[in-house]
């Protein structure tokens, strides 16, 4: 004890300092990751306060059961908002699930290691290609060379083009979960499989694919999450017509492109019509994040932990 | 041969049958995504590559599209990009170092965890909303670059977040305890041991996050960067443009010699982004093996 008190006598302004410094970096990153904290409520506080001042003039009765969204004249059922969204989430949902999950048992159960690295950064490429861009894609090819030409009468903004666009936008999110997913699976259990005879396949379906389930099925429902508030591909190619229609080759609008309909135009702020977008943004935030806590929930509760 | 066996054999055919025709299967799915992805950048090339060139790099937009070019938005993406860095990897990083070094395990820290996987999944265009309402409007910073730069850095905070947690947690505790045990401060610690050996990692993470933040477009149409801007920003609260939404005002044109200008804007996008990619998995690559101890 005597040499750390002598430390000390020697050294006080250092030492002080020290522990100084120490806390005021302690401060400063605590801070850091208190930010996300404050961006939450943030997006929260301002969706509300304009939703607010919005249901003030609509009642929230007509808001989410009219079927007819025609702001300019009145009208403010989200429901033509909520089906295109629905359709194209759909639409996506159903290529880009099975896809998904078929890529993702190729990366765990089959591809040799050498193919996983070619096949891993081309799908990692695919996720970072922005959505811009699959927009424009959606437009000029898929709606125009293969869309209208399997299906001549379709229009030339439709749902079906957009719905494969984010179908493509969302592959990579659900074959990179659920084979992560799978990844975690033990070895010993597939041994375990095959030794009894089985195939690849019966393995795969009967041991790797409910193991990792929990994993797979969050990874669905963050992906159709990511699908429902996708923005600039359905502004593209989905159209600009809020059309409650569950046909595909129809235009429809999304609540997202509808957002961005509104702030694009000269809708003056401060107006019944610029508060719509606050309204449809809070319904859009809300969907998501209770898909989002689903998945969350899913991965927590009912994650199979081998040690 | 016996009844049994037959069947037996029968059945063990089929079943080879069904496993050869879903190995089939998985690798055609697997090649949807990559037959897609090439239909796109072929697709995208073939229409603009004709486009590209000194001039379409180096002009402003036009009202013809023969003249136009993405010098604006060109350097409108460059200013947003490197505010963007400057507020989200700083804050991105330290947030993580909190998580993993500091925090105690309580309600707290949590609540924090919690809340950033949901923020990760919050649609880019509500952060636009956010944008708009807090930087542009309550902070009067005008529809200014740094308000864009603002909303794209709380927007890709997430990534760098996470992506710096999981680098730093796979940095071996011996290396700590070593540290702390010839009388390191917690600071020294994470300063000189801990972060140099996450680097690659959060390096990683930095460089996917930030272009993610280079191809968004929805938030700063919400926070009203404009379609047509005819000059480069001089300083952060000027006005301006990004590529993305030049493509899309491109993209939204009728006229097909616009198209051709959004595919040939496409092109200049793809090849920055497919540059970052490849840094990013380089750097993965060579050091994925992790830190030897």
């Amino acid at each position: 004890m005597s040499s750390t008190s002598r430390i000390r006598r020697d050294r006080p302004l250092e030492a002080r300092l020290r522990r100084g410094r120490e806390t005021a970096v302690h401060g400063i990153l605590f801070l850091c990751a208190f930010i996300s904290v404050f961006t939450t409520v943030a997006i929260i506080a301002t969706l509300l306060q304009e939703t607010v001042g919005f249901f003030q003039e609509v009642s929230i009765i007509d808001f989410l059961t009219g079927t007819a969204w025609f702001p300019g004249a009145g009208q403010f059922g989200i429901l033509p908002l909520l089906s295109g969204t629905l359709l194209v989430a759909a639409g996506a949902a159903i290529i880009a699930l099975p896809v998904g999950l078929a890529t993702a048992i190729f990366l765990s159960e089959y591809a040799p290691a050498w193919l996983r690295g070619v096949v891993k950064p081309v799908l990692e490429i695919l996720a970072g290609i922005p959505t811009v861009v699959l927009g424009f894609f959606a437009l000029t090819f898929l709606s125009r060379e293969i869309v209208q030409t399997l299906f001549p009468d379709a229009k030339l903004f439709n749902a079906a083009s957009a719905s494969i666009a984010v179908g493509i936008m969302i592959i990579p999110m659900v074959s990179s979960l659920s084979a992560d997913a799978m990844s975690a699976v033990p070895r010993s259990l597939r041994e375990g499989a095959f030794a009894l005879g089985a195939t690849k396949f019966e393995v795969a379906r009967r041991v790797v694919v409910p193991a990792a389930l929990s994993g797979i099925v969050a990874s669905f429902i963050l992906a159709i999450s990511r699908a429902i508030g996708e923005t600039m591909i359905v502004t593209l190619a989905a159209g600009a017509t809020p059309n409650l229609t569950w046909d595909p080759l129809e235009s429809v609008q999304t609540m997202t492109a509808y957002i961005v309909q509104v702030s694009l135009g000269d809708t003056a702020q401060g107006s019944l019509e610029f508060k719509t977008i606050f309204a449809v943004g809070m319904s859009l935030f809300l969907l998501t994040l209770a898909m989002n806590v689903a998945s969350q929930f899913l991965l927590q509760r009912f994650r199979e932990v081998y040690e | 041969m016996r009844a049994p066996e037959a069947s037996f054999r029968r059945r063990l055919f089929a079943r080879k049958v069904t496993a050869m025709g879903f190995a089939v299967l998985c690798l055609l799915g697997t090649s949807v995504g990559i037959v897609a992805l090439a239909l796109l950048l072929i697709d995208v090339t073939q229409e603009g590559i004709g486009r590209v060139g000194w001039d379409f790099i180096n002009s402003f937009p036009s009202r013809r599209p023969e003249d136009a070019g993405i010098k604006a938005a060109l350097w409108g993406t460059i200013w947003m990009i490197s505010i963007t860095a400057a507020f989200a990897i700083p804050i991105g990083v330290g947030a993580a170092i909190y998580l993993e070094e500091y925090a105690p395990r309580n309600w707290m820290t949590r609540v924090i965890q919690t809340n950033i996987s949901n923020l990760a999944g919050v649609p880019s265009i509500v952060y636009g909303m956010l944008g708009l309402t807090l930087f542009v409007r309550a902070m009067e910073l005008d529809r200014s670059v740094l308000a864009g730069s603002l909303t794209l850095a709380l927007l890709v905070l997430p990534i760098v977040i996470v992506a710096s947690q999981e680098a730093l947690r796979a940095v071996p505790n011996s290396i700590r305890e070593a540290a702390y045990a010839v009388g390191a401060s917690r600071w020294q610690v994470v300063s000189r041991q801990v972060v140099p050996v996450a680097l690659p990692g959060i390096l990683t993470g930095i460089i996917l996050a930030l272009s993610r933040a280079i191809g968004e477009t929805a938030p700063l149409i919400m926070i009203g960067a404009l379609l047509f801007v005819p000059f480069t920003p001089s300083g952060p609260l000027d006005r301006f443009t990004v590529l993305p939404i030049q493509i899309f005002n491109w993209s939204s044109r009728p006229q097909p010699e616009f198209q051709e200008n959004a595919a040939a804007g496409i092109i200049v996008l793809m090849v920055v982004l497919l540059s970052m990619n490849a840094v990013a998995i380089f750097l993965r690559n060579r050091f994925q093996s992790g830190p030897q101890v």
